[in-house]
């Protein structure tokens, strides 16, 4: 007896319960139709993402909202609704020229005024990082309505990597221009020129996504229906997966734990690519302002002493790779060529004995508190793990449970000892990188702010430097030799360029294409 | 006194004077349970512009200036407690910023998904509990109350979270029985009545996950109170009088062996309401618990004092209902009595 049987046997009609039609016509190249569909969790707040810039908006309204640019998983500009683009050689001017034919989900005309407003108006005012890099444009022209012309304050190279989805969606100006922002009442309805928009949303169950009739790439979206269904428990997730009610999983929607099982499911891919643009670097926060951990040296003990090859295998079951610094080796000016501190017990004590750091009778150095990040099951695994291991050098570590609230406020205000971090880096140093080390970025009450309280004039210098260079071989030696005085100096201890299993119904193609990943449009993702 | 001394105008009377006096409690225990509830919600560490700063991966003075001001935060506690008050007292339970909707509307949206889920739930534990427990009770010492009892004890040791799981696992990955999570089919056109069949389906697996341990304690509470009343002389009365077992059983031992558990059932009414936010989470239920947790995470105080609100005062009608029953059941209680 199946559930359709059961169903009739219990009286109730089977017609609700026969499952989804797909629906699928097939087209000449990539098939045309179907539903896809996926999980979002936590349920976001709104789904206008200049308003709200939480990863599942993000995700969601990756959709609803397209920018300028695209980026490869290498993180090379592609025409977004912009087709093509120019700098001029002093750095100081982009243009922009729009594909013809862009219109919101209401139906009006996507104008160079749209996108002019969105990042030099509303997003400097409503968006936290996109103001930090838009603020830097002096004015915007808008001489025909598919050209924008950006006339920079001052050469900003990374401003060409700074136009994604996440950082730069367009919003319609003839619906936002001059009302309050936060308080209009079409957030609700979320108009963006996505290849996608809002059908329903019920709140607590599910976000239905349609296709936009009028979007203007030639035969795109492919699917009809994207379905975001709200799931908030792991395990029961899990289970969608393996029962197939879902195509696609991403971020954190499935457990480490879960991910070999599920990998063996025949109907499903699993990788971990897609993510390349965010590169999330992951590393354990020392508050420098917090003996010993003010000492060098001290620093460098923790990061011998830490045996990230086995918590990689124990606690993240083999997935992120390790990192060697503070640049990801996805992000642009990545350098290798760095200081290594291999995993070695001898090491770490012989730096802690030199510091004059001598274990107790109960063998003992030092009792440090790590405050455990409130973000999922494996963040205590990880806690725990390396209380284990600094345990075996004499650092005695005490654990302190809290929840998302409780840990920005008490991080933020550098009121904690020891803490889990994990930072999106955008692309480029200048983007998502130096704000964690330079010393104008020590804001208390901040979060993602140089939080660990580290300050060195030299760091300080080659960041601004290197962020204002238009040359990439100026800027990649610049960033080279930041990369190895930081790795030096250990503000904190880099663990992993954190990966994410994203489990793909093998039908489905172009979901991971490129370095936005699931953020992306979805335009040209299809079953077969 | 007796009922037979007061005359019908004192009668009515009195219930009007009860009925006042309920209402000045009523209106009096919601103001400090509101107040309770603003200052506890406070209590907690970090505020809704943190949270937000802290799942967005960026933040700066500007964002937490622009959302605190917008969430009314920059003000001095009591004056935002005034204002809490002031709403409170007419009727308006105030708008979440963060979900750009009134709470009203909030609540509202998901109050029929958790009512549907508990009352479901409670209906069948208390159902089941009594003709479980009526028949252990009667039936004390033989195998089938023995296996009653153990059984309802594995039911009540039982996390529900587990139990839950469990049950998907046979009913729907198993035997592909019934859903697994949702409340409804979702992006399939239905007639009303195909929807409420398939909402029904969805219901059967959480229904019965929560009520199984209520059950568990409704079956034991019954069983000795049964047993209690069995022993007692109007009993052995009625048996003298040659009146038939079945009859005994439901006029004179279930009438007065219901009033623990109408008592109980009472108090966990109210729970049950914001009880369910596990099964909630479990079975992916659209319901207030959920809407609650993840209020209490985001730090939505204006939904989470808004949901304490609603269910303080949904708890306290519940409490006022269990008193009427009483009287229902048993006449010995009388309105001036209780008042």
């Amino acid at each position: 007896m199946n559930r359709r049987e059961f169903a009739k046997l219990m009286g109730v009609s089977a017609v609700a319960l026969s499952g989804i039609p797909l629906g699928i016509t097939r087209a000449a190249g990539q098939t045309k139709g179907g539903t896809l569909n996926t999980i979002i969790q936590p349920e976001p707040p709104i789904l206008v993402t200049a308003l709200n810039q939480q990863q599942p908006t993000l995700t969601l309204g990756g959709k609803i909202y397209e920018s300028l640019l695209r980026y490869s998983t290498d993180l090379k500009p592609m025409p977004g609704i912009a087709q093509s683009w120019e700098v001029s050689p002093d750095g100081l001017t982009y243009t922009f020229k729009l594909f013809p034919g862009i219109t919101f989900h209401d139906g009006k005309p996507l104008t160079s005024e749209d996108v002019a407003f969105s990042m030099t108006k509303m997003l400097p005012e409503t968006h936290a990082r996109a103001r930090a890099i838009y603020s830097r444009i002096d004015k915007a022209e808008t001489p025909d309505p598919l050209t924008v012309i950006f006339k920079m304050k001052a050469p900003f190279a990374p401003f060409l990597t700074a136009l994604d989805c996440t950082t730069g969606p367009i919003v319609p100006k003839h619906i936002y221009d001059g009302s309050d922002y936060r308080k209009n009442p079409a957030n609700a309805q979320a108009i963006g020129s996505g290849p996608f928009k809002l059908k329903e949303w019920v709140k607590g169950s599910h976000v239905h996504l349609v296709r936009h009739e009028g979007y203007y790439r030639k035969d795109e979206p492919y699917l009809d229906e994207v379905i975001y269904r709200i799931i908030p428990d792991a395990a029961s997730r899990s289970l969608a997966l393996e029962q197939g009610k879902i195509q696609l999983t991403q971020w954190n929607d499935i457990e480490f734990y879960d991910v070999a099982r599920l990998s063996k499911l025949p109907n499903y891919e699993m990788t971990t690519k897609g993510y390349e643009y965010f590169a999330p670097h992951q590393w354990l926060e020392l508050n420098n302002r917090v003996k010993p951990m003010d000492d060098k040296r001290f620093r460098q003990a923790i990061a011998h002493a830490l045996d990230l090859k086995s918590m990689a295998q124990r606690v993240y079951f083999g997935m992120p790779k390790i990192a060697t610094g503070p640049v990801s080796s996805k992000t642009r000016f990545y350098e290798k060529d760095v200081k290594r501190y291999d995993y070695s017990i001898e090491k770490a004590k012989a730096l802690l004995d030199e510091m004059g750091l001598k274990p107790g009778p109960d063998g003992k150095r030092v009792t440090l508190k790590y405050l455990i990040p409130p973000y999922g099951e494996v963040y205590q695994r990880a806690g725990e793990f390396i209380r284990q291991t600094l345990g075996r050098v004499g650092i005695d570590i005490q654990l302190e449970n809290t929840d998302v609230g409780g840990w920005a406020e008490k991080f933020s205000n550098w009121d904690y000892e020891m803490t889990g971090n994990l930072v999106y880096q955008y692309g480029d140093p200048a983007l998502g990188v130096s704000r964690t080390y330079i010393s104008s970025n020590i804001k208390k009450g901040i979060l993602f702010s140089n939080t660990a309280g580290y300050s060195n004039p030299e760091v300080d210098r080659l960041f601004d430097e290197a962020a204002s260079a238009t040359d990439d071989a100026k800027r990649q030696e610049l960033y080279s030799k930041v990369q190895k005085i930081l790795v030096e100096d250990v503000p904190v201890v880099w663990m992993f360029e954190a990966a994410y299993p994203t489990f793909i119904d093998k039908r489905l193609k172009n979901v991971t294409s490129t370095g936005v990943g699931v953020h992306e449009s979805f335009s040209s993702v299809s079953f077969g | 006194m007796t009922s037979a001394s007061i005359n019908s105008g004192g009668r009515v009377f009195a219930v009007a004077l009860a009925l006042a006096g309920w209402f000045v409690k009523f209106v009096a225990v919601v103001l400090v349970i509101a107040t309770f509830n603003f200052i506890l919600v406070h209590a907690a560490p970090g505020d809704p512009a943190q949270v937000i700063a802290g799942q967005s991966g960026a933040s700066d003075e500007k964002l937490l200036a622009q959302l605190r001001a917008e969430y009314g935060l920059d003000k001095p506690y009591p004056i935002q407690l005034a204002n809490y008050l002031k709403r409170v007292v007419t009727l308006d339970l105030g708008y979440s910023y963060r979900q750009q909707r009134t709470v009203a509307s909030l609540i509202l949206e998901r109050l029929p998904a958790t009512l549907l889920l508990t009352a479901t739930a409670f209906t069948l534990a208390l159902l089941s509990g009594i003709i479980l427990g009526t028949l252990a009770g009667v039936r004390a010492g033989k195998w089938s109350d023995t296996l009653l009892t153990i059984v309802s004890l594995l039911l009540y040791a039982t996390p529900v979270f587990w139990l839950g799981l469990m049950l998907v696992l046979l009913f729907s990955v198993q035997l592909d029985w019934l859903p697994a999570f949702g409340y409804v089919t979702i992006g399939v056109p239905m007639t009303t009545l195909q929807r409420m069949g398939d909402i029904g389906m969805h219901l059967i697996l959480p229904a019965v996950s929560l009520a199984a341990v209520y059950l568990a304690i409704y079956t034991r509470l019954m069983r000795s109170s049964v047993l209690d009343v069995t022993h007692q002389d109007f009993i052995k009365t009625a048996k003298a009088k040659g009146l038939k077992q079945g009859r005994i059983i439901i006029r004179h031992i279930l009438r007065n062996a219901m009033l623990p558990i109408v008592t109980v059932a009472g108090m966990q009414a109210g729970a049950l309401v914001g009880g369910a936010v596990v099964i909630e989470t479990v079975f992916a239920w659209p319901g207030l618990g959920r809407l609650i947790y993840d209020a209490l995470l985001q730090r939505d105080y204006p939904v989470l004092l808004g949901v304490f609100l609603v269910m303080s005062v949904i708890v306290i009608a519940l409490n006022l209902l269990t008193d009427a029953i009483y009287r229902v059941i048993d006449p010995r209680v009388s309105v001036r009595a209780a008042s």
